[in-house]
């Protein structure tokens, strides 16, 4: 058989289809909303972001410090045995400029990019990296192996979410700006 | 281990387009009959029948396999619908594989489907749920983002530039001229690519494979059946699979170790030794020019980092040493994500027997591979095909 001596099916609709309304279309807006748990181990973190601080399990079996914490070790397979406070800095393993919302809408000429990168917490073992958001720092000046520390919500304000951390700013851009922000915990 | 071997002998597919006229259940139609009709045989003589296709959120229809049933040809016949994320398609025939080689089935229909336009505004919104409930979705991410992350991570690690990647682009596009199901195939040049908009850097608009509505299906048969249907069966000597973890934070971005993991398993069943050597075309899956890059270093195709340059060198194209996406791959032919899967398996097939017209690579290969990836970037499904 060859494609080239098929007819083949798939008929590709223009827009000028939908303007002379030759297509219909049904729409439907799904209005669902949904209460998702957190669970034992991500419940404590989110507790444990309120009150400012990062909380990692420990599985003594492969010895990791894990982030996000979990009730058990995907790798070995078993129970996870302890808590363990871990740093609010880190280092950026990699990064982009987000030019597009999550709904691939684009920002505004106005919107300055978003900057989500994987950022190595300080403390849990080396490789274990977070989805976070970095700031106080331009598009050209951000660099995979930057040093970051959280930006906190003040903690009146904080929920107990991922959010309670605005974002990861640069170690050495801190000190060169006010210093008056430095949330210490 | 006892099993069958399991041969291709038909094949069908529709258009890849934009925005296609047809529903799911009609395009599953026109390729499943396309395919039926290729190999000489009717519905009843398919035992079972398999089907792959994405999320349900992509076509806001639930119980997405049911409803596709009646397109698929799976009447009143053992039927069962697959899901592994962007790993689908290549999953599909490896579904399918599996009845027969077990004994279940003589002749099994697979197909593969997906019409993504159904969700607006763009189909990139249905994405936002994979990520995980509470530690990641306040964030708003999009998969976009998670492709720049990685792609970021390997330029570093390698020293790539965005020029090296974007050639994969510019070639599986200009290879898709010659696909007559091909939805964005043209001639671009490295500076289009670098040129046309920033979404999320490093990933540019042309770095990126179309959302693609469009169906695909192979018609499996167990050796006996396939000798009197065909007199070139195409054999599935190899499968493999493998799921990385779900925490996609804690992996190294830079190389796709799951993918190795499908790919050894795939090579141990074929008694592939030499990858690299042995294996004479290949269809890695390349919604991002990048992952194709990625995907050749984890199918071990060539050594980690040296994926860019082989490319440069046209080592990659169509008449080159190592032939890659000579369809035109999602990028140029489009991407309806468990069809292109399957796609990349057809084109093997029609490769291996000689049968791909324009886009047929010199030297009469006998040996290729299909591969596909996806979910949370963890999925790797691999298929070993030889004449």
């Amino acid at each position: 058989m060859k494609l080239e001596d098929c007819k083949l099916g798939g008929t590709h609709l223009k827009s000028s289809d939908f303007e002379k309304c030759k297509i219909l279309t049904t729409e439907w807006k799904p209005n669902l909303g949904y209460a998702w748990d957190d669970g034992v181990a991500i419940g404590r973190y989110l507790a444990e972001l309120k009150e400012g601080k990062i909380i990692a399990r420990v599985c003594h079996e492969c010895r990791r410090i894990m982030l996000p914490p979990r009730m058990f070790c995907e790798l070995c397979f078993r129970p996870t045995d302890e808590w363990a406070y871990v740093q609010d800095t880190g280092v950026v393993n990699t990064f982009s400029i987000a030019r597009v919302n999550w709904d691939a809408s684009r920002r505004g000429p106005n919107e300055p990019p978003l900057i989500p990168a994987v950022i190595e917490i300080d403390g849990a073992t080396k490789g274990m990296g977070i989805l976070h958001m970095l700031a106080e720092v331009g598009p050209d000046d951000v660099k995979i192996g930057m040093k970051v520390r959280a930006v906190w919500k003040k903690p009146e304000d904080r929920t107990g979410a991922i959010t309670d951390i605005l974002y990861f700013k640069p170690i050495r851009a801190a000190a060169s700006k006010k210093a008056a922000a430095g949330k210490k915990r | 281990m006892g099993m069958r071997k399991v041969a291709i002998v038909g094949a069908g597919i529709t258009k890849f387009v934009r925005r296609a006229q047809e529903t799911g259940k009609e395009l599953s139609w026109q390729a499943s009959k396309m395919a039926l009709d290729s190999c000489g045989i009717t519905l009843d003589d398919v035992d079972m029948v398999t089907l792959g296709t994405a999320p349900d959120a992509f076509d806001g229809v639930h119980m997405k396999g049911e409803y596709l049933a009646d397109g698929a040809g799976a009447y009143r016949k053992p039927y069962m619908r697959h899901y592994v994320g962007g790993g689908t398609g290549v999953f599909s025939p490896i579904h399918g594989w599996m009845h027969v080689a077990s004994g279940m089935a003589d002749i099994c229909l697979v197909v593969a489907e997906e019409k993504m336009s159904s969700c607006q505004p763009h189909p990139a919104g249905a994405f936002l749920t994979i990520f995980d409930h509470t530690t990641e979705q306040p964030l708003k991410p999009t998969l976009i983002w998670i492709f720049a992350l990685e792609m970021n991570r390997y330029m570093q690690t390698y020293g790539i530039s965005k020029a090296d990647i974007a050639r994969v682009s510019v070639k599986n596009k200009h290879n898709a001229l010659d696909h007559p199901s091909a939805q964005v195939a043209e001639d671009i040049t490295v500076e289009d690519v670098l040129n046309s908009e920033t979404l999320c850097w490093p990933v540019n608009r042309l770095d990126i494979s179309p959302a693609s509505d469009g169906a695909a299906a192979v018609v499996l048969a167990s050796e006996r059946v396939a000798r009197r249907l065909t007199d070139k069966p195409i054999w599935i000597d190899g499968v493999g699979m493998s799921i990385d973890t779900a925490y996609w934070g804690t992996r190294d971005l830079s190389y796709p170790r799951y993918v190795e993991t499908a790919a050894r398993m795939a090579y141990d069943m074929a008694g592939i030794k030499e990858p690299a050597k042995e294996i004479h075309i290949a269809e890695p899956y390349d919604p991002f020019d990048y992952k194709e890059l990625h995907h050749m270093e984890g199918l071990l195709l060539c050594p980690r980092g040296e994926a860019a340059r082989l490319t440069a060198e046209g080592y990659t194209a169509r008449d080159g040493n190592l032939p890659i996406c000579p369809s035109g791959g999602a990028l140029g032919v489009g991407n309806p994500i468990a069809a292109t899967g399957l796609m990349k398996v057809i084109e093997i097939f029609l490769q291996l027997r000689g049968e791909a017209g324009k886009r047929q690579v010199p030297g009469k290969p006998t040996c290729g591979l299909a591969q596909a990836w996806g979910d949370l970037m963890q999925m790797g499904t691999v298929i070993v095909l030889r004449s």
